[in-house]
């Protein structure tokens, strides 16, 4: 055990990590990043009938105050270098998600202004198929990511610039 | 004298009120809008490219996704058009029940714009109750199409299936219960001064002006003209219903509001018309070189399987020609002009969509005002950037 | 009959020499003129004929005829509540019509689409950019020899398209 490592292996570290994924888990803050079809089912995900707000989820217009991206709708190629801004914008730790068949792979618009897939360029977290998914697969989604998030170690330490995060089951 | 210089400011293609990924270049003198230059395109998807690598059946389910609030309006412009192409006739079943379902497409088309205007604005109560209503609109269309938004429910010919058992009383229910939600929307707005500070006088478009820039639909209404598709040039038996088609005076924000809150009122009063019209029959019409056949036949015999299996990859070869096809979708006019060379494909398929022209005349609406007003004048214009870029 | 219509009598009498072809297809009328007359014509249509409403501008791609695109402009009128279809031919070699922006305000977004998408240029147009492209794209997707999937991509060869 040497000052290099103060928090070590031991115990507080493994807590502490729940303590701080819990807290992630349970306070995402989307972006509204509305892109198509998809985002209309993302507003009514977030509006009365499905209630997002009951997971703590509720959907910020600003980049620097979120911490997931829902990708909802076709990307285009004009629309690509502004998806990647908006994502560098945001803050670590960050979360994408890729709603709908679109952003997954491209869905039926294989032409030449479509981007086939998100995955091309962002990190994808969780993939939603459906064109588009139901607001019920959107919210599996994300409680996936959430699943996800639970699962994640050194969520602290990486916080306080000691080694990276990384996924217990990876 | 000092000089004064505008500021260029870049609103979007990430902006909550946008409503989606249009992006507005704006100079401003302080608050004041001097000029803006739209740039759309950011969701252009080569809708009209890809239909002509498409049988006229596949091509059906791209429509869904223009104009994604209003599907069943694009789908009707769409089948209308090839219809007309082919000079084949609907049965009236399948027209009483498209007039039903695009009418409650309307409902659904305007209860978001109410939602999302109401909500850029400020009034973030309407939105909870509009889309707590949509949602019931939803549920009837999953029931029918067996999908929530792209419904992809008429065919070449008619319907894809007959309405399920149980339709009648359900649209019965919206029949009766949406009057009383309008009331709640028109209780909370209507007299609203947060509400009349925003809209009463903002984004004034003279009619004649709005008929230069090609405006139609709702917006064009508000402005004073009186002119509706359903009304002027009917399409799928919609003359025999009776109906008001109501327009402004003051041509603003507010005006235009009034209209579709009326239209709403009037779409359910069409919708209840067109249930009592609605008699047994069939719902596609006796064309088999075009008709997918009845779904018993397909499963219990080797010949219709076959019929199926031949349309469904092959298509229907469609004479040579061109029409321009237009329906009254909830944004205005929506047209498809189709030329056939004779084959399965279109040669071409280009969509007018109404939204496109609409924002066109964004900078004559908003030129001079404040900069918050420009938002009410995005929500008033009711634009869909699915459309708008294809 | 096509040649009953309000319109096409009037046309006839007035631009005999600029019209090359009328044409009735499912009660909807089609007239084709020659490119160099058209802004004239289009605005005797607007005047005269009350043809206010300019619905659509678009183009369509005759790939190995000659002469190449075929400009469309889809009329209607309010107070008459009828259509008109006036079409003009541009060839491929000399690529550009004389833009109708004058006469309907409508048509500067509607002939930017046209440009961007069909490389058809237009004479005195206010502000000809490019409107769904990005501004460095190269070629115009809706020509009929610009592959769907784009040049720099294979086609997916695992379906019909």
């Amino acid at each position: 055990m040497g000052v290099d490592n103060p928090l070590g292996d031991n115990i507080l570290t493994a807590s502490l990590d729940g303590l701080v994924n819990w807290a992630r888990k349970s306070s995402i803050w989307p972006m509204t990043f509305g892109l198509a079809c998809c985002a209309i089912e993302m507003m009514a995900t977030g509006a009365s009938h499905n209630d997002l707000d009951r997971f703590g989820i509720i959907f910020r217009a600003s980049p620097r105050q979120s911490d997931c991206i829902i990708i909802a709708g076709t990307v285009t190629k004009k629309m690509l270098p502004v998806i990647m801004t908006v994502y560098e914008q945001m803050p670590e730790p960050k979360w994408v998600i890729a709603m709908g068949a679109c952003a997954c792979s491209g869905g039926i618009f294989d032409t030449y202004s479509v981007v086939q897939g998100v995955d091309e360029a962002l990190p994808v977290d969780v993939y939603i198929p459906g064109c588009p998914p139901r607001p019920e697969a959107l919210l599996f989604g994300l409680i996936k990511l959430q699943e996800k998030i639970m699962r994640e170690r050194n969520s602290f330490g990486s916080t306080i610039g000691l080694g990276e995060r990384y996924d217990s089951a990876a | 004298m000092a000089q004064i210089e505008t500021m260029t400011l870049n609103m979007g293609p990430q902006h909550p009120s946008t409503h989606g990924v249009l992006r507005l270049v704006l100079e401003l003198d302080g608050e004041i809008i001097r000029k803006i230059t739209p740039h759309i395109g950011y969701l252009h998807r080569g809708i009209e490219k890809l239909s002509e690598y498409r049988t006229y059946h596949q091509a059906l389910p791209l429509t869904d996704r223009m104009d994604y609030l209003a599907p069943m309006s694009n789908n009707l412009g769409y089948v209308l058009a090839v219809e007309k192409l082919l000079g084949i006739e609907v049965p009236e079943r399948a027209q009483t029940v498209r007039v039903i379902t695009a009418e409650l497409t309307r409902l659904k088309s305007h209860l978001v714009w109410l939602a999302c205007h109401a909500l850029d604005i400020g009034a973030m109560t309407v939105f909870i109750y509009a889309f707590r209503e949509r949602e019931k609109v939803m549920q009837l269309y999953e029931k029918l199409s067996g999908a929530r938004m792209t419904s992809n429910y008429y065919r070449v010919g008619g319907l894809s299936a007959d309405v399920y058992a149980g339709f009648e009383k359900d649209v019965q229910e919206i029949i009766d219960t949406f009057p009383g939600f309008f009331d709640t929307y028109e209780g909370l707005l209507t007299k609203n001064t947060i509400w009349l500070q925003r809209t009463v006088g903002n984004g004034v478009i003279s009619a004649e002006d709005a008929i230069d820039a090609g405006i139609t639909g709702p917006a064009l209404r508000g402005s004073g003209v009186d002119w509706d598709l359903r009304r002027d040039n009917p399409y799928s038996g919609y003359d025999k219903y009776s109906f008001k088609v109501p327009v402004g005076e003051k041509c603003d924000t507010f005006d235009r509001y009034k209209v579709r809150l009326i239209e709403m009122r009037e779409a359910v009063n069409i919708i209840s018309q067109a249930l009592k019209a609605l008699k047994p029959g069939p719902v596609l019409a006796d064309e088999p070189q075009v008709c997918y056949p009845p779904k018993e036949n397909v499963y219990n015999s080797i010949e219709g399987l076959i019929h199926h299996f031949k349309i469904a990859s092959e298509g229907f070869p469609v004479p040579e020609g061109e029409i321009y096809q237009s329906v009254e979708a909830p944004k205005g006019e929506l047209g498809f002009y189709l030329v056939s060379d004779g084959g399965n494909k279109p040669y071409r398929m280009r969509v007018r969509p109404p939204s496109f022209v609409n924002l066109s005349a964004i900078e004559k609406m908003a030129k001079g005002a404040m900069i918050a007003d420009l938002v009410a004048v995005i929500g008033t214009l009711d634009i869909v950037l699915g459309e708008i870029d294809r | 009959m096509a040649e009953n219509n309000r319109a096409v009598i009037k046309l006839k009498e007035r631009f005999a020499a600029d019209i090359v072809d009328i044409k009735e297809f499912r009660g909807e009328v089609t007239v084709t003129v020659k490119k160099e007359n058209i802004v004239d014509i289009c605005s005797f249509l607007k005047t005269a004929l009350a043809f206010n409403l300019l619905t659509d501008v678009t183009a369509v791609d005759y790939l190995g005829q000659e002469p190449r695109f075929m400009m469309v402009y889809n009329l209607y009128s309010i107070p008459n509540k009828d259509r008109l279809r006036i079409k003009a031919q541009v060839s491929e070699s000399c690529c550009s019509i004389d833009t109708v922006y004058k006469v309907w305000s409508t048509a500067e977004w509607l002939e930017r689409e046209v440009y961007d998408l069909f490389g058809i240029t237009f004479n005195s147009h206010p502000d000809l950019r490019r409107i769904l492209m990005t501004d460095d794209w190269a070629g115009h997707p809706l020509r009929k020899d610009y592959p769907l999937q784009g040049p720099d991509r294979e086609p997916y060869k695992g379906r019909l398209s």
